[in-house]
């Protein structure tokens, strides 16, 4: 921060007691150990662990038999989670409302929520707007190859220890360090 | 175990506590998430290991006292090499978008746009997946092992030793973490990540 915008923000003493500063991020450990706890009871209860793309997976299935139902629809894929007419029944949808709810909250209480099109200061708009967009359809592709992504497969396959959830990370963090270096982005 | 109310309560129940500990987390924010692959910013590699491991312990200590019953636990199945190259696209997707499937749902709530057009590339990778998927289902089958699903199974060692390996290695991560921490521009702040500010121009 400069100077001359130091000087148009009301000197704040007490350092994240300003009540428009941001509250801080909880430290990672704590913040592992955390959800550490959260998976935990969350196996306990359902006997599975987190997830998001499942919810996904059948929201591309419901939009696909309203746009496409002779086609896409009906394919093989998507005819399973259709076959009952429900594709959002399930309790994956409740999670993941739960997640938008929770994290909305953290956000609200955090003072941390902002409109805002993140990633356009460093990038342009356009450029943000398309790796975005790439992003989310590889990310869509791959969680459908691996038939689960970070939360379902990297976090909650490796706390049962499975060989599948320690694949998924060893490859998604290789992937990752590689793509960050060849490609410009947020 | 059931719970009143059933999918709806434990569902919601979850996914709240899920999402409210990412986005205290930080990782609403795609300069946050992408500093792990830059290496400037560790806290993806520091929350995820120390919750894996957490749980991991937990799950095993509560079926020794008997409170759980282990075989009642879903786990995946080990078709490698579907599980590789699935990770590898999602690391791919999320080094350039900025999110993985779960956290653009927290940057989504926490007011970023960007994010939403993570959630319709999603939408759209899921729906070119699926106009694929006759071709695809060998892809979907690589590398199956057959007689293990877990690491336990696979060196025939007891569950409680891999925990302590992977705690092991998750003391050693914090280590490597605050050296770099130390040499770069360090962790993405709360204030940076409302600001959208990314403390490390890439590139």
């Amino acid at each position: 921060m400069n100077t001359a915008q130091q000087a148009c923000v009301p000197e704040d003493t007490a350092g994240v007691g300003s009540l428009a500063m941001p509250r801080p991020f909880w430290p990672p450990l704590v913040a592992g150990i955390v959800l550490g706890l959260v998976l935990l009871l969350t196996f306990v209860l359902t006997g599975h662990g987190l997830g998001a793309t499942g919810f996904f997976t059948r929201l591309a299935a419901a939009g696909a038999a309203e746009a496409a139902p002779t086609t896409l629809g009906s394919g093989s894929y998507f005819a399973p989670l259709l076959e009952d007419g429900r594709p959002l029944s399930s309790w994956i949808t409740w999670q993941v409302l739960g997640v938008a709810l929770g994290a909305g909250l953290a956000a609200w209480w955090g003072r941390r929520f902002r409109f805002q099109f993140d990633g356009s200061r460093g990038l342009g708009t356009p450029r943000r707007a398309a790796v975005a967009l790439i992003g989310g359809l590889f990310a869509g592709f791959g969680a459908r190859v691996s038939a689960g992504c970070t939360s379902g497969l990297g976090l909650s396959g490796a706390a049962v220890l499975s060989l599948a959830g320690f694949a998924f990370l060893v490859a998604f963090f290789a992937v990752g360090l590689i793509a960050s270096r060849l490609v410009r982005s947020v | 175990m059931m719970i009143p109310g059933g999918d709806v309560a434990s569902g919601l129940l979850c996914g709240a506590l899920f999402g409210f500990v990412l986005e205290n987390s930080g990782f609403g924010s795609p300069s946050k998430l992408t500093g792990q692959f830059r290496l400037t910013d560790w806290s993806v590699f520091k929350v995820m290991f120390t919750a894996i491991v957490v749980a991991a312990i937990g799950l095993h200590l509560l079926t020794l006292a008997g409170l759980l019953d282990a075989d009642g636990l879903f786990v995946p199945p080990a078709v490698l090499i579907a599980a590789a190259i699935g990770g590898g696209l999602v690391g791919a997707g999320f080094a350039v978008g900025g999110y993985c499937p779960g956290t653009s749902v927290v940057g989504c709530v926490s007011g970023r746009l960007d994010a939403l057009l993570f959630l319709v590339g999603l939408l759209a990778g899921t729906w070119m997946f699926a106009a694929g998927f006759d071709v695809l289902v060998p892809l979907t089958k690589a590398g199956e092992v057959g007689t293990a699903d877990t690491l336990p199974e696979l060196l025939r060692v007891p569950p409680l030793v891999i925990d302590g390996v992977l705690l092991a290695m998750a003391v050693a991560i914090f280590f490597v973490a605050a050296r770099f921490e130390r040499q770069g521009p360090g962790p993405v702040t709360a204030q940076q990540a409302v600001a959208g500010e990314s403390p490390n121009p890439a590139l």
